[in-house]
């Protein structure tokens, strides 16, 4: 019990560590390597707990999210950068030192709640409730600090994996909602991948600053 | 009383030495008797504990002026005292004819007499009104080279910070004394105040003494006052008026509101850590040497309300232990930079006597020309980087095992704060280290960059004296830190309820124990010992196995010859890389370089624009906006004598409906 | 009684002894395994002490307006270092000294030699020597505060902050993997790296300008007061790579109590993994390009925020909350 704890508690942390990774890389190509990263880790974070709690509709979910978002995902995001030529350097609005010292803050808030508000259940549920909590505020703040529409992407997809983190921890998450859930991510990613491309193909830029200034509001 | 009536006797005659001529020149030497037999009293309380109280039946009428000198008085005493006497051993190397003027002299002892008015104080009334005569007094001697427009402006600000925080402080008293109008402590004491007011009581108490000490948002005047007055009053001012500050807070937060609230922590923690930070952001980019350590004392100041927040956290859940650590590093630092801050300021005096320049690029070599005092120095600068085996890091240490015991507290805000705080700390630590290298390496290492720094001389006995003392207090104080500890004691157990372990706790007699022995220990004369004996045996082998000699040759030039003292580091190329790392953030620094085209002969410019947004926020805007309302309200000058009675009509109306609605 | 004492200080000795010893050799291990890596020969494991040796031989030349501390600061700086690096468990925890300094006392002591040396450089007023010192001092500002929250998380874990207790701690603890010594072990190497001098902080066998903040500052020493200063960074590469295996690999150390035989493996398996790591270090060198001075802060950014996480996840696993 220590040990199965100790090692879904291990895999949450690097999952975690994942996120940080996400606010500090300056490259598309970097982000989008450590998004596949964040979702390897979910993936094998949800196939320990499908193991050790000896449940093993959770092994689908974990399959599932290896195959769409560590593998496939990225790798179709990849091609779509390759392919439109988008810039590779992500346009930052703040530094990355002030978005790592929000997300530190972001991590210690989240602790801070789930304590408060969880004081029925049990310690290493609460303990992988707030690390989940973490995760899904970095990926919010990711898209809100990012300039690139992919970035916004992969900061929405990473929300997703903090939600199906804290949903491993509660009990039975049935199979049907996981496929629904997936399938809702992949459509989405579809709309985003084409809406990007027109953007791109109308505009020459994906920056949303400068989309903004081209909606005619004024500012 | 022996001591107090020798205190209000330097006054007395020193008031009368308003002539000029050769009694201004007793000033000093009876300053300094003065200041020793008021130590020797504050020591005796300290070490037996005897309280002393008074009651004079000057003052308000009815209530008279309570003094009381108990163990908090008799510390802080002892820390005024000490710098009030390497001050005047300082002024006695004062050239009699040249330097000694009545603008600076009389008002000496009567700043020295004041500070120790505040400390013995045991009332509103007797507080107050030491505490704007020290200000008055120090404002006077800010204000004494009134030719000089950055003295005029600095006293100016000096003189609305000093009003705004005792209008604080006046309301902090009323808070305290509540509607009954208790002013004497012991009646205070006896009433706490509810728990609302001591809130707010607090907060006055923060915002009163926290702009007399340096507390950001209240700091700016610190840095524009302190060097404007004489090196030796800078001393005074940065190493002593802010401890009374300090005094101020602890008396009233410790002493008079009764048991803390947790949440009364926060504002002292998160302020003195932005302001330890901050304010060695400032320092480090600075270029003047006495602003640059006016500065520094902001730092410190920071550092020790961030000790006293933590040991207000600790009191406030019932962890005596704790709070004593946390309470004996305040306490610790308040001495320890009483010690080197004044050493520090009395070294730039002698500088800029020995050179007439206080600008950083202005200076270098000091250290051949100026052997004694660059070694004094040295060992401030050391001290003041909280390097072992010297005292800064003696109280630095106390502080950071406080800090790592904070996880402890139960309350989320604090223990959440904890790591923060242990990073802003060990960054101020770092940054001060910077500072100091700084300083020193472009003050007094290097090569001259002036003829005036080329042309330098070493500053009269009496001022190394006073140099030399601090310096060799700053050593003792380092070795025999868990004495000054122990001896703390009485205050400890006034204040918290608690104490650090004795000293036959700790392995050996002279280890500083925090907590207990098995968790915490720092031994300062084993650690002394090993690397005296190191360094010992390293010299003594290598010069057996090495060859002795040594050769003096021309520097590393890379094949071009510069025999120009410019080409070296100035002071702003050493703070580059802290600018644009640090300067980024805090202050938007940016670096331009203006090149001209090609073919066009005019100089490239390099320009770096710093903002200051403290300044603009608190301080500019408030102003513009005050302007701005008196302007507006100019108007009620130029009524008619009707509109005038309107105005009195209107308000006894207002007055007689309030009173009709509210009984 | 005065036979354990003497026992006692003897093993003291043998630490100051062996750290000062062994120091040459690891610095050689990394060098050789560096050349290596790179398809070249290499010097040989003992050049440093070679080195050493020659550098005691020749005269030394002193600038023309450097001052006492020039002269006097390469004794103090190794001395400094020397008792740093004996104060760290290396084959045995709770020798007889070693509760005198904890690891504030020893990180400040270290600080202590590098504001000599960063005076040191300068002292001759060559460009060459401010350049050294101002970003000696700006990496010693982002490194610190590093250092303060690895000593917090182990301070949190162990509930001492003194080195020995530390030790025995994590030698009396199960092997347990914790998220939180992970990101503290990964925040100290960067520390290690960034105080060391180390790729991609600064390269130590240069001395370009560029890359130069180390050399920078010791640029005008030679003869005996640069062997002392060679000897002092050998030292201090020795201390960190000891603490490291005395906080998260301090399988083989001797408890307090252990003889003569305790101490013989402590001694064995504490050399073992020095030279292990060290080639590791050199493996690491090889590997990574040295970082532009002003990427420095990010990187050492990196062991902020793993510190920072590493103590925010100790406190959830060690239920300080409420």
């Amino acid at each position: 019990m220590n040990q199965a704890y100790e090692v879904s508690h291990l895999l949450a942390g690097a999952m975690l560590v994942t996120s940080f990774a996400l606010l500090y890389q300056e490259r598309i190509a970097a982000v989008l390597n450590a998004f596949a990263a964040q979702s390897i880790t979910l993936a094998l974070s949800v196939a320990w707990a499908a193991w050790s709690d000896n449940r093993p509709d959770l092994f689908i979910t974990a399959l599932i999210a290896l195959t769409l978002k560590g593998i496939v995902i990225p790798v179709a995001l990849h091609r779509t950068v390759a392919r439109l030529g988008i810039h590779r350097e992500v346009e930052k609005v703040v530094g990355v030192g002030v978005a790592l010292m929000v997300g530190l803050a972001l991590t210690g808030l989240a602790q801070a709640l789930v304590v408060k508000v969880a004081t029925g259940t049990a310690s290493h549920a609460r303990e992988e409730l707030a690390l989940a909590l973490a995760i899904v505020l970095l990926g919010f703040l990711m898209m809100i600090v990012r300039r690139n529409a992919v970035t916004q992407v992969v900061g929405f997809m990473s929300m997703e994996n903090g939600l199906i983190l804290a949903a491993t921890g509660a009990r039975g998450m049935p199979l049907v909602v996981e496929v629904s859930v997936a399938f809702s991510v992949l459509i989405s990613l579809f709309v985003f991948a084409v809406f990007v491309f027109r953007i791109r193909e109308r505009f020459d830029t994906v920056d949303l600053e400068a989309l903004d200034r081209m909606r005619g509001d004024s500012r | 009383m022996s001591g107090v009536a020798l205190g209000a006797l330097a006054v007395a005659a020193f008031l009368a030495a308003l002539t000029r001529g050769p009694a201004l020149a007793l000033v000093y030497p009876v300053s300094a008797l003065a200041a020793i037999t008021l130590g020797v009293v504050d020591l005796r309380v300290l070490l037996t504990g005897a309280d002393v109280a008074a009651r004079l039946p000057i003052g308000l009428p009815g209530i008279g002026l309570h003094l009381r000198l108990d163990s908090l008085s008799a510390f802080f005493g002892i820390v005024i005292n000490g710098g009030v006497l390497a001050a005047s051993v300082y002024g006695m190397g004062f050239d009699r004819a040249k330097e000694l003027t009545p603008r600076v002299e009389p008002l000496f002892p009567l700043f020295a007499a004041a500070m120790n008015l505040v400390v013995i104080a045991d009332d509103a009334y007797a507080f107050l009104f030491s505490w704007e005569l020290m200000s008055l007094a120090s404002w006077a001697l800010v204000v004494a080279r009134h030719t000089d427009p950055e003295s005029r402006r600095a006293a100016h600000l000096y003189l609305v910070m000093a009003a705004i925080g005792t209008a604080a402080l006046l309301f902090a008293f009323g808070g305290l004394a509540g509607p009954a109008g208790g002013y004497a402590f012991d009646t205070v004491r006896a009433h706490p105040p509810q728990p609302m007011v001591a809130a707010l009581v607090l907060v006055a108490a923060l915002i009163g003494c926290g702009s007399k000490g340096g507390l950001i948002p209240l700091h700016a005047w610190l840095p524009l006052a302190h060097p404007a007055a004489p090196s030796h009053v800078s001393a005074l001012m940065s190493g002593v008026m802010t401890k009374v500050a300090i005094y101020g807070f602890v008396r009233i937060a410790f002493d008079l509101l009764g048991p803390p609230v947790w949440w009364w922590a926060l504002p002292p923690i998160i302020l003195g850590a932005m302001t330890a930070v901050l304010g060695l952001l400032y320092a480090v980019l600075d270029r003047d040497l006495k602003r640059v350590l006016a500065y520094s004392t902001i730092e410190n100041v920071g550092v020790i309300f961030v000790a006293l927040g933590l040991a207000l956290a600790f009191s406030a859940n019932g962890q005596p232990e704790g709070a004593a650590v946390a309470m004996a590093a305040a306490l610790l630092h308040v001495l320890n930079h009483s010690w080197f801050k004044s050493l520090l300021f009395l070294g730039a005096g002698a500088v800029l006597h020995a050179t007439g320049r206080r600008d950083l690029d202005g200076l270098g070599g000091l250290i051949h020309r100026m052997p004694r005092t660059a070694a004094f120095f040295l060992v401030g600068a050391l001290a003041i980087s909280a390097l072992p085996p010297l005292n800064g890091f003696v109280s630095e240490w106390l502080l950071f095992q406080a800090v790592i015991a904070a996880p402890a507290l139960p309350q989320a805000a604090l223990h959440f704060a904890s790591p923060a705080i242990g990073a802003m700390l060990a960054l101020a630590a770092a940054l001060a280290a910077a500072c100091f290298v700084r300083v020193y390496g472009t003050a007094f290492l290097g090569r001259p960059r002036s003829a005036e720094a080329a042309g330098a001389h070493e500053v009269p006995l009496a001022q190394q004296l006073a140099m030399g003392g601090l310096a060799l207090l700053c050593i003792l104080g380092g070795l025999m830190g868990s004495v000054l500890a122990v001896a703390l004691a009485p205050v400890l157990d006034q204040l918290v309820g608690g104490g650090l372990p004795g000293t036959d706790s700790g392995p050996t007699l002279f280890s500083l124990v925090a907590f207990d022995p098995a968790r915490s220990v720092y031994d300062a004369p084993i650690i002394a010992l090993f690397v005296a004996i190191a360094s010992l045996t390293t010299l003594v082998v290598v010069h057996r196995l090495s060859e002795r000699r040594t050769r003096r040759g021309p520097a590393w030039d890379c094949g071009f010859p510069d025999p120009s003292p410019a080409t070296q580091y100035t002071a702003s190329s050493f703070a580059q890389p802290l600018r644009r790392v640090y300067g980024a953030v805090a202050f938007t620094a940016r670096e331009t370089v203006e090149m001209p085209a090609p073919g066009d002969t005019r100089p490239a410019r390099f320009s770096v624009v710093v903002v200051d947004h403290l300044w603009r926020a608190f301080y500019a805007a408030p102003g513009r906006a005050v302007l701005g309302l008196s302007e507006r309200l100019n108007v009620l000058q130029f009524l008619t004598i009707r509109r005038y009675l309107v105005l009195m009509f209107a308000a006894l109306i207002i007055l007689l409906s309030i009173a009709a609605v509210m009984t | 009684m005065t036979r354990d004492l003497l026992v006692q200080l003897l093993a003291q000795g043998a630490q100051m002894s062996f750290v000062l010893l062994i120091a040459p050799l690891a610095v050689g291990v990394v060098r050789r395994v560096k050349a290596r890596l790179m398809r070249r020969q290499g010097p040989p494991l003992l050049q440093a002490y070679l080195d050493l040796a020659k550098l005691l031989r020749k005269e030394s030349v002193v600038a023309e307006s450097a001052s006492w501390l020039f002269r006097s600061a390469p004794y103090l700086i190794f001395a400094l270092t020397w008792v740093a690096a004996a104060l760290v468990p290396s084959f045995a925890s709770g020798l007889m000294f070693n509760w005198a300094a904890d690891v504030v006392a020893l990180v400040a002591l270290l600080g202590a030699a590098r504001a000599l040396l960063a005076l040191a450089g300068m002292d001759v007023g060559t460009s060459f020597g401010g350049i050294g010192s101002s970003r000696e001092m700006m990496i010693a500002t982002l490194a610190e505060p590093a250092m303060m929250l690895i000593v917090l998380t182990l301070a949190i874990a162990a509930g001492t902050t003194r080195l020995a207790g530390v030790a025995d701690f994590f030698i009396a603890e199960p092997f347990a993997v914790r998220v939180s010594l992970a990101l503290s072990l990964i925040a100290l190497i960067i520390v290690a790296l960034a105080e060391n001098a180390r790729i991609p902080v600064d390269n130590p066998a240069t001395h370009l300008e560029l890359t130069m903040v180390h050399e920078a500052m010791v640029l005008e020493y030679s003869g005996r007061h640069l062997a002392l200063i060679e000897a002092a960074s050998h030292l201090k590469l020795v201390l960190y790579l000891s603490l490291l295996i005395c906080l998260f690999a301090p399988f083989g150390m001797a408890p307090a109590t252990a003889g003569l035989y305790g101490w013989a493996i402590g001694l064995v398996a504490w050399i073992a993994k020095l030279l292990g790591s060290a080639a590791l270090l050199g493996v690491w060198e090889v590997s990574i390009a040295k970082m532009r001075v002003f990427r420095l802060p990010d990187f050492v950014g990196i062991a902020f925020v793993f510190g920072f996480l590493a103590i925010l996840l100790a406190f959830l696993t060690r239920g300080v909350l409420a």
